[in-house]
């Protein structure tokens, strides 16, 4: 996806986490990729894409399988052009931080971000400039979510890891030390999340 | 020029203190980018407190985890990234160390080094020493100094103050093969550089006077080469000297009207004399005169006349028997005869007197019998002299005798906790330096010395020891003796000794000087002061 894309509208929003819908169709952020979105014109929210999920737009009417007669899946899509219509792709961000008098700070803001709102891929320069500080990871792994938190940091780390180019490795055993730091107690789960970026971390 | 990793700006850091007691060491734990592979037992570290700089060695390194679960399935080859992420969070080194002293503020201190008092704070940095660090604490080469060798990884000189050194008695051990002899020979020439102390060598294997032998056979030159006219070289065996083309200045000659009963004491074990054989002796001596005694029984035949004089002196039959036997082991040697023309040990003290060092070689008299009963008698005596002239010196205007260090080897034989007590050198060891008179023993058992003289002892020297008891009894009475142990247990067999005592600022591992070659010999000129003409005179006659 371009660097800086807007990638959807705020449709839910509170504290800790808000969703958004996408304009089209799959045009989805990435798991775990680092988007932004504002409460006021002044003030940058930061956060995580941790959930994303395509379905109907009324909440009680289910797809029906319509492709039996295709011959491919781009086929049952020209075919039935209404399903532009009756279908919505949304994604669910999980809040970690938020840009004040020029500092980026890595706890909740004082506001949720605003309905209507654009939320923005953040660039490969925002992404570098708020990894330097891996507080996050602390509030991550603290969060309640249906998708586990070692899934989450993981995929959240994969994408970071990749604004660095040739540092990547570097930055990716530093982040796995502050887990480390942060999971002394459970070396089960460390193990878990660095599993999930031994490929990546492949220097 | 020095090594790239001791840059003087940037020290290298290692690690942080984690816990700690001054009685009991510091731990610390290592950076993961410090390997635990780099690390030294016995070298030097430095750690920044938030007032003081606390200087201290490695004592002990191990390893620890965060969980013992990472120890039920470890990280290994097959997974790098991981055991490069858990390094120095889950999976770390530590160092366990022994401070012992504190250096100022700034390397620049305004107060030089101070016994520790106290232990860092929490989290205080600890940096590998720099050879600034170093040198603060063990000063620089100077005409009190001498360049002993260097600390582990570093090229700093560490030098004994020798003027601290002949203010006791010192001990250099260590098992056989470990280098002594190269040690006391250049603890030697220390002494005839550096102190005021003349040196009175008993010299067992011929090592010390003219030339000695390294393990692999060549030759290496020792005092008179180097200093000819600062030591004479005494011999007990002409022939063998002339032989072995040793320039002498005397032959010592010894007479039997020389030995005293005193003399017999610290032969029994060598002699297999029973205890009542060694009492009997004072008697006979009663009996017969100090000088004649022992002419007089060998004389004594197996009659009436003999049986009535023991029994008159209430010494059984047996008991002469052995002593008898004994006697007739002496008579063989070879230095000895009934009477000596002239007096050896007046001879030994004019030389001593006049500033020389006296370097006594035995030729083929090597074995222990002859080595003690020689070293004994003679020593008795000087110490004597040097007991009279010294008590003179506080009565009257006349200058004491010169300070006199006597060297031994085969400590063990003389200071074992039997004969300690009545023996001139348990004597010696434990006056320090009331008549002047110190030692040097050289032993590769110091636990056969008895635990009073060691604890005497002022500046030890041990290269490495592997007997447990051994180990002990040189380290009785050293605070931070647990851990020295370690870093003694780990010397290298050669060229690597453990140092501590009056004569350094702290215990120091060092890799001693070479000795042997012809930049070793002109090194030891340079550091001393002679007259430019005769360095330059001396040299050339070395390198021919």
């Amino acid at each position: 996806m371009e660097d800086g894309l807007r990638v959807g509208e705020v449709i839910e929003s509170c504290t800790t986490d808000f969703a958004a819908q996408c304009y089209e169709l799959y045009q989805l952020p990435p798991l775990g990729s680092l988007v932004k979105a504002h409460w006021d014109s002044a003030a940058i929210l930061y956060g995580v894409v941790y959930k994303a999920a395509t379905a109907g737009i009324e909440p009680g009417r289910r797809p029906i399988a319509r492709g039996q007669d295709e011959p491919n899946e781009d086929e049952v899509y020209r075919s039935n052009p209404q399903l532009l219509k009756l279908l919505r792709s949304e994604f669910s961000v999980l809040v970690i931080g938020y840009l004040e008098e020029g500092r980026i700070r890595q706890y909740l803001p004082p506001k949720p971000a605003r309905i209507h709102g654009f939320v923005h891929l953040c660039t490969a320069a925002e992404v570098k400039q708020f990894s330097q500080s891996l507080d996050f990871l602390n509030f991550l792994l603290k969060s309640r979510l249906d998708i586990g938190v070692e899934e989450l940091t993981a995929a959240t780390l994969r994408q970071m890891g990749k604004v660095y180019g040739v540092e990547k490795h570097a930055f990716l055993v530093s982040a796995g030390k502050e887990l480390a730091t942060l999971l002394s107690a459970d070396y089960n789960q460390l193990k878990t999340i660095l599993k999930g970026l031994k490929n990546d971390a492949i220097a | 020029m020095m090594p790239s990793r001791e840059n003087l700006e940037t020290p290298r850091r290692l690690g942080v203190v984690i816990e700690g007691s001054l009685t009991h060491g510091i731990e610390v734990k290592l950076d993961g980018s410090a390997s635990v592979e780099d690390m030294a037992v016995g070298r030097y570290v430095t750690i920044q407190g938030k007032k003081r700089r606390f200087f201290g060695m490695i004592t002990d390194v191990s390893l620890g985890v965060v969980d013992q679960r990472i120890n039920v399935t470890p990280a290994d080859a097959s997974e790098p990234f991981l055991a490069e992420v858990l390094s120095g969070i889950s999976t770390y080194g530590t160092l366990h160390i022994l401070p012992m002293l504190t250096i100022g503020t700034d390397v620049v201190g305004a107060e030089g080094p101070q016994p520790v008092k106290t232990v860092p704070s929490h989290f205080s940095a600890v940096n590998v020493a720099s050879q600034g660090d170093v040198e603060l604490v063990f000063g620089g080469e100077d005409e009190k100094k001498f360049y002993i060798g260097t600390p582990l990884d570093m090229e700093t000189k560490i030098c004994l103050d020798l003027a601290e050194f002949v203010k006791r008695s010192n001990g250099i051990f260590g098992k056989s093969g470990t280098g002594k002899t190269f040690l006391t020979r250049l603890l030697l020439i220390g002494m005839l550089q550096k102190s005021t102390a003349v040196n009175l060598v008993f010299d067992m294997h011929n090592e010390y006077g003219w030339e000695g032998r390294s393990e692999s056979g060549y030759k290496v030159k020792a005092l008179k080469q180097l200093f000819p006219e600062r030591v004479a070289v005494f011999t007990l065996d002409e022939e063998s000297s002339r032989r072995r083309r040793v320039s002498t200045d005397a032959v010592v000659r010894l007479g039997y009207d020389d030995i005293e009963p005193e003399d017999i004491v610290l032969l029994r074990q060598t002699l297999n004399l029973t205890e009542p054989a060694v009492q009997a002796t004072y008697q006979l001596a009663r009996r017969f005169g100090d000088k004649k005694w022992i002419q007089a029984c060998l004389n004594m035949e197996n009659n009436e006349e003999t049986q009535a004089l023991l029994k008159n002196l209430n010494i059984h039959e047996a008991t002469f028997g052995n002593l008898r036997r004994g006697l007739e082991a002496i008579r063989r040697l070879p230095f000895l005869s009934p009477t000596a023309q002239e007096n050896p040990v007046e001879r030994i003290l004019k030389y001593l007197d006049s500033g020389m060092n006296v370097v006594l070689e035995f030729g083929r008299y090597t074995d222990l019998t002859a080595y003690i009963l020689v070293a004994n008698l003679l020593s008795r005596r000087i110490y004597n002299q040097y007991r009279e002239r010294t008590e003179k010196a506080l009565g009257e205007e006349v200058k004491p005798p010169r300070p006199l260090v006597i060297t031994i080897e085969e400590a063990h034989k003389f200071l074992n906790p039997e004969v300690a007590n009545q023996t001139i050198f348990g004597t010696i060891a434990r006056e320090m330096r009331k008549y002047n008179v110190t030692l040097l023993v050289i032993d590769q058992r110091p636990s056969g010395i008895d635990e009073e003289v060691m604890s005497q002892i002022g500046t030890k020297i041990t290269c490495l020891l592997d007997n447990e008891r051994d180990i002990d009894s040189v380290l009785t009475g050293v605070s931070g003796k647990n851990e020295l142990r370690s870093v003694l247990a780990r010397l290298e067999a050669k060229q690597q000794v453990l140092i501590f005592g009056h004569a350094v600022p702290m215990p120091v591992v060092v890799r001693t000087r070479e000795y042997g070659s012809a930049e070793s010999y002109k090194s030891l000129f340079e550091s001393n002061r002679l007259d430019s003409q005769r360095i330059e005179k001396e040299i050339q006659d070395l390198w021919g």
